[in-house]
């Protein structure tokens, strides 16, 4: 895991003064509202419908058990006993006073921790592969490039104020975990037929109201020329991103008018320009990253049986666990989806108790995935029945990974001020249906993804199937959305046609569930059976 | 009209700024005036006969000025570059980084405020239009 030096703590101990100072001057009356805004969002703090929102940074959603615990004294000392893991592999509290914030930044500092950019007009916290440096399938780790992204992106002068959120994934294998193309730039690192690694970039993806999938702008970039790259795509971007609606703001719609080519034109052209400038790091920096994501120490023999002889246990063993690059070890998934449960929500005590069983099992490391749920990376498998033994009392032990109970929502109309309808709820009522008709394992993989507006924080044009609330004559509808995927087969769900009611949304995602057992073949994901028949047997279903 | 802070010690240009479009019908002005929507690189050309350019910011949230002075110092332009406008303590050290040496808020800045801004921070990460050596710089040295 990455450690602070003393720049990296320096840097962080100044972000906390500076903003101390400024909810000082604002509590003053010195700084407007219209003043303060755009720094307290520099600073992850929103104002939400019922307090201040907090959102705290997990750069590339890597964790240690002492920094998950201090998450959870957070939660206890500042917020309600529980915190909301997000789509971005960051977690926010949502009961917080603003008096309080600099003190919440400050008690961050001492484990290296930060809300630094995770909301406003900037550079976002960079996100990255859940199972980096442990997936059998990756090139190379993908998290330094992302550390090295983080600290160009960190402060920095020309690209903080930009036409609107800026977003960056990092992944390093085909398989995409990452909704890489769903971003605003998504960097895939590659080798090349002479063995170099390179990074491909794809610019101006996203979602929210005019979703677009990204396209590549630059097969290989190397990697000694990767911030400058950067640093490129985003001139061109803060030159000509749209400020007059904020709508069409996003850097996907500057793509979408110039042509993918004119934009990789301008990039080239000022690339070429901005490779004499020097703001290029010495590769020395990377390789010193690299050295802090160096593979923990694994047993060269360890065992790979598995005791399967409980059901329950082999059960979550089949759907949580995931292949790992050292015989004998997986990566554990701990479901953040109870049944009826808040997706993501997860309490102090559980917080506490996910960080010790990363001590005891996983080399003191966790990770945040962007469906909401927490990894355990590196678990030996010997030990896989005593962490679920210990997940299982706790509640953690749903085996749900990828199914139909594993639902993205984003926190809706119950928190969000710009919310239209609810998202928790129906996706409460949602597992708990599955749950109860025991169809959740026959249907296998089948990602859900709830939005309470138009702003799809809750992914729902890349979910297998996509719900989205709308305000519908001030009473709460809900469109139906199938065929979207966020991963390497990337695609945009569209809608199936007239809305529901909360209750018919819920039957509507059982009928639509019942058209794919009824058509699929072998092997088939819902994905893939809708891919080949199209959307209209399950139109006919829903409204026929 | 507040007052003018100017971190150089030259002679001020005694006539105002014109538009960029201005200035390029004309040969004779010492000093133009970027608008957010205007290519800072159409100066680029007549840099030696300018003394003095102006980066308009009408609203503190339009960042395009940062990127238009840090073109301009990238290409060598060494006279004063003054942000006016919308200027507000908050974004004065981003902007002193991008390269502006004077600033002319539409609304009086506190001294002490303006004097903590330029002092917050110890270190910067990376490179931009001022003199400082980036953290990653460092730890190679």
């Amino acid at each position: 895991m990455y450690k602070y030096d003393q720049y990296d703590q320096a840097m962080v101990d100044a972000r906390v003064e500076e903003f101390r100072d400024q909810a000082r001057r604002r509590l003053e009356g010195k700084l407007t509202e219209d003043q303060f805004k755009p720094l307290r969002l520099m600073n992850g703090l929103y104002l939400q419908l019922h307090a201040y929102m907090l959102r705290v940074a997990i750069p590339y959603g890597t964790l240690d058990s002492r920094q998950m615990h201090a998450l959870a004294d957070i939660a206890d000392k500042y917020d309600r006993g529980y915190g909301h893991f997000t789509t971005r592999q960051n977690i926010q509290y949502n009961w917080i006073k603003l008096e309080d914030a600099a003190d919440i930044l400050a008690d961050l500092s001492k484990v290296e921790m930060h809300a630094i950019q995770t909301s406003g007009n900037c550079i976002r916290n960079i996100s990255s592969d859940h199972f980096a440096g442990a997936a059998a399938d990756e090139v190379v780790d993908p998290r330094p490039y992302a550390e090295l992204l983080r600290q160009w992106s960190s402060f920095h002068p020309e690209f903080s104020y930009l036409p609107r959120k800026f977003k960056i994934a990092v992944i390093a294998s085909d398989t995409d975990r990452a909704a890489m193309r769903l971003h605003d730039i998504g960097i895939q690192i590659v080798q090349n037929d002479a063995g170099d690694l390179g990074a491909a970039f794809y610019v101006g993806g996203g979602m929210g109201r005019t979703p677009m999938i990204a396209p590549c702008i630059n097969a290989f970039v190397p990697l000694d020329r990767l911030v400058t790259y950067a640093e490129a795509c985003l001139r061109v971007y803060n030159r000509y991103g749209r400020r007059d609606n904020k709508y069409k703001a996003r850097i996907k719609i500057l793509v979408h008018e110039l042509g993918a080519e004119e934009y990789a034109r301008q990039v080239e052209e000022e690339f070429a320009h901005m490779l004499d400038q020097g703001v290029e790091p010495p590769f020395a920096e990377l390789e010193r990253i690299r050295t802090f994501f160096e593979d923990p120490l694994f047993e060269a023999d360890a065992s790979s049986d598995i005791d399967r002889s409980d059901p329950d246990f082999a059960l979550w063993v089949d759907r949580n666990t995931v292949a790992h690059k050292a015989d004998g070890y997986a990566s554990a998934v701990i479901s953040l989806k109870p049944v009826g449960g808040i997706p993501g929500d997860a309490t102090a005590e559980q917080m506490r108790l996910m960080a010790d069983l990363a001590k005891d099992y996983s080399f003191d490391e966790l990770r945040v995935m962007h469906t909401q749920n927490i990894v355990l990376p590196h678990v030996r498998k010997a030990d896989l029945h005593a962490l679920w033994t210990a997940l299982d009392e706790a509640g953690l032990g749903a085996p749900n990974l990828d199914t139909v109970e594993d639902i993205i929502a984003c926190p809706g109309l119950d928190y969000c001020s710009l919310a239209n309808a609810r998202s928790i709820p129906v996706a409460q009522r949602i597992s708990e249906r599955f749950a109860k008709t025991g169809k959740t394992e026959t249907l296998g993989q089948l990602k859900l993804k709830i939005s309470g507006c138009i702003n799809a924080c809750g992914h729902h044009h890349a979910g297998h199937i996509g719900i989205l609330g709308v305000d519908r004559k001030g009473v709460e509808n809900y469109q139906l959305l199938l065929g979207g995927s966020e991963a390497e087969d990337v695609s945009l769900a569209k809608i199936t046609g007239p809305g529901f009611d909360e209750h018919g949304i819920v039957d509507a995602v059982e009928t639509v569930t019942t058209v794919y057992e009824r058509e699929r073949e072998d092997g088939e994901r819902f994905l893939d059976t809708y891919r080949r028949i199209g959307m209209n047997p399950f139109k006919e279903a829903l409204y026929g | 009209m507040a007052e003018l802070l100017r971190y150089r010690d030259d002679e001020m240009v005694d006539h105002p700024a014109v538009t960029v479009d201005a200035f390029l019908d004309q040969s004779n002005a010492g000093a133009v005036r970027i608008e957010p929507g205007d290519d800072a690189r159409d100066l680029l050309p007549h840099l030696e006969r300018l003394a003095l350019v102006e980066v308009n910011f009408p609203a503190f949230g339009d960042g395009r000025g940062y990127s238009s002075a840090r073109i301009l110092r990238e290409a060598g332009y060494d006279g004063e570059l003054r942000a006016v406008g919308d200027v507000l303590v908050d974004q004065l050290a981003y902007m002193r980084r991008c390269g502006f040496d004077a600033f002319e808020p539409d609304q009086q800045l506190n001294k002490d405020d303006v004097q903590a801004a330029f002092e917050r921070w110890p270190e910067v990460y990376q490179s931009a239009a001022d003199d400082r050596t980036p953290i990653w710089t460092k730890r190679h040295a």
